[in-house]
């Protein structure tokens, strides 16, 4: 609700700084910024996707990957499974602060960053062992670039779920719906990651 | 439309159905060919899609949160933006207000003057025009012999109604509205839903502006 209020004979009162944010009590302002700030994630994840793309179908290349690499797609897809299964325990973590199981939304969120660090070694041990590196034609420096961007999000998952868990541990966070925001946010934020993660390894690795 | 994406709870709903989704593609690829995973993965987000839209349209099913005030005094919620003066509406105020201690708080929602404005959040000679309004209807109120305090509300009349009821312990509400045919409060429903919604006794107080002259 716009703040101006007018109480008869206060209507003119001098007001200092800036005028209060514009709230309406339909959503929160902290998860209608993460929500908006997806928005534009999703259009920087669709500018690599669409040059993924312009490289796969006009430059169209007669195999892919073309010859004479490989993309090991067991081990992406087994990585992938642990990225998801992760979004399972972040969904645990609220679920259990919501019904006001500390216990639970502290194990929940160690999962989920023991799952996130997981990932992410995986992804940089599959970088060291591929055999090309983003020099190699385009289609390498697009793999780098889509997976590259991927990763980088992640890590800066893990460091919203690194704040998330110090402050479980510290006895934060409530069953009440403003008292958990500090977890919902990272929590929305990390579903997005994996959601982005599922379309880049269908995408490039099987695709 | 609403936001069908408003918590980690609808994201990780998301999440699963975009991964049973990948699982189908990824199954269909590995057995058959890849333009045979990519047909089917179009299919999905065109069915995602249409799906997601659907399940968007209208307003979400809630009831409104409503603070108690509790003692003794009548508060009168006053919903009301370019008919805020109309003699209907300060004779229904007097009427609720006649014999008993009442308070007054006025919400006048900040209309934007096009829709390119609302979009643009270019409000801010909506709030001064809405704020005006509302300072003379004050006056007005305050002339019956009432104590009236209002407020500039979100440009969706529900959600002004919404918020107010946060902050101020209303025991009824009193929404005004031009005549049906020049409404579009009306048109939207303002008025039923606030009355499906929130668990007050409401009453439509209909001000013709072109009747009747405005308070000034």
């Amino acid at each position: 609700m716009e703040s101006a209020t007018a109480t008869l004979g206060h209507a003119h009162e001098e007001h200092h700084g800036p005028p209060e944010a514009h709230q309406s009590s339909r959503i929160d302002r902290q998860t209608l910024g993460i929500l908006l700030f997806i928005v534009s994630e999703i259009m920087l994840f669709g500018a690599f996707f669409a040059a993924y793309f312009f490289l796969r179908v006009v430059v169209d290349p007669p195999t892919w990957p073309p010859e004479p690499y490989e993309l090991p797609k067991l081990v992406a897809g087994i990585n992938t499974a642990i990225l998801v299964s992760s979004s399972f325990t972040i969904h645990y973590a609220l679920e259990s602060i919501r019904r006001g199981n500390r216990d639970g939304l502290k194990l929940g969120l160690v999962l989920t960053w023991l799952l996130g660090a997981t990932f992410l070694f995986i992804q940089v041990n599959e970088y060291v062992h591929l055999g090309f590196s983003a020099r190699d034609l385009g289609f390498g420096s697009i793999f780098y670039s889509l997976t590259g961007l991927h990763g980088a999000h992640v890590f800066v998952g893990l460091l919203l779920l690194s704040f998330a868990t110090i402050r479980a541990f510290r006895g934060h966070f409530g069953p009440k719906a403003e008292d958990h925001l500090g977890v919902e946010v990272p929590g929305i934020y990390w579903h997005f990651v994996d959601v982005m993660w599922i379309i880049v390894y269908v995408s490039v690795y099987i695709l | 439309m609403h936001n069908p994406l408003r918590s980690e709870a609808d994201a990780f709903r998301w999440v699963v159905v975009i991964g049973a989704g990948a699982v189908s593609v990824i199954v269909l690829t590995l057995l058959t060919r890849p333009v045979v995973g990519l047909i089917w993965a179009a299919a999905l987000i065109g069915f995602g899609v249409g799906f997601g839209y659907r399940a968007a349209r209208g307003s979400l099913p809630r009831r409104v949160e409503v603070t108690r005030g509790g003692d003794g005094k009548h508060r009168v919620l006053v919903v009301a933006s370019e008919t805020v003066g109309g003699g209907e509406l300060l004779n229904e105020i007097a009427d609720r207000c006649r014999g008993r201690s009442c308070e007054i708080f006025v919400v006048t929602p900040a209309l934007a003057t096009s829709r390119a404005s609302h979009w643009a959040s270019d409000v801010d000679e909506a709030i001064e025009l809405a704020r005006q309004r509302m300072e003379l209807s004050l006056i007005a109120i305050a002339e019956l012999g009432l104590k009236a305090r209002g407020e500039i509300g979100d440009s969706d009349p529900s959600v002004a109604i919404e918020d107010a009821l946060r902050v101020f312990a209303a025991d009824e509400i009193v929404i005004s509205t031009h005549p049906p045919d020049r409404s579009r409060w009306l048109e939207r429903g303002v008025v039923d839903r606030a009355r499906e919604q929130i668990d007050l006794p409401i009453t439509h107080v209909v001000v013709d502006l072109s009747a009747a002259p405005v308070v000034r």
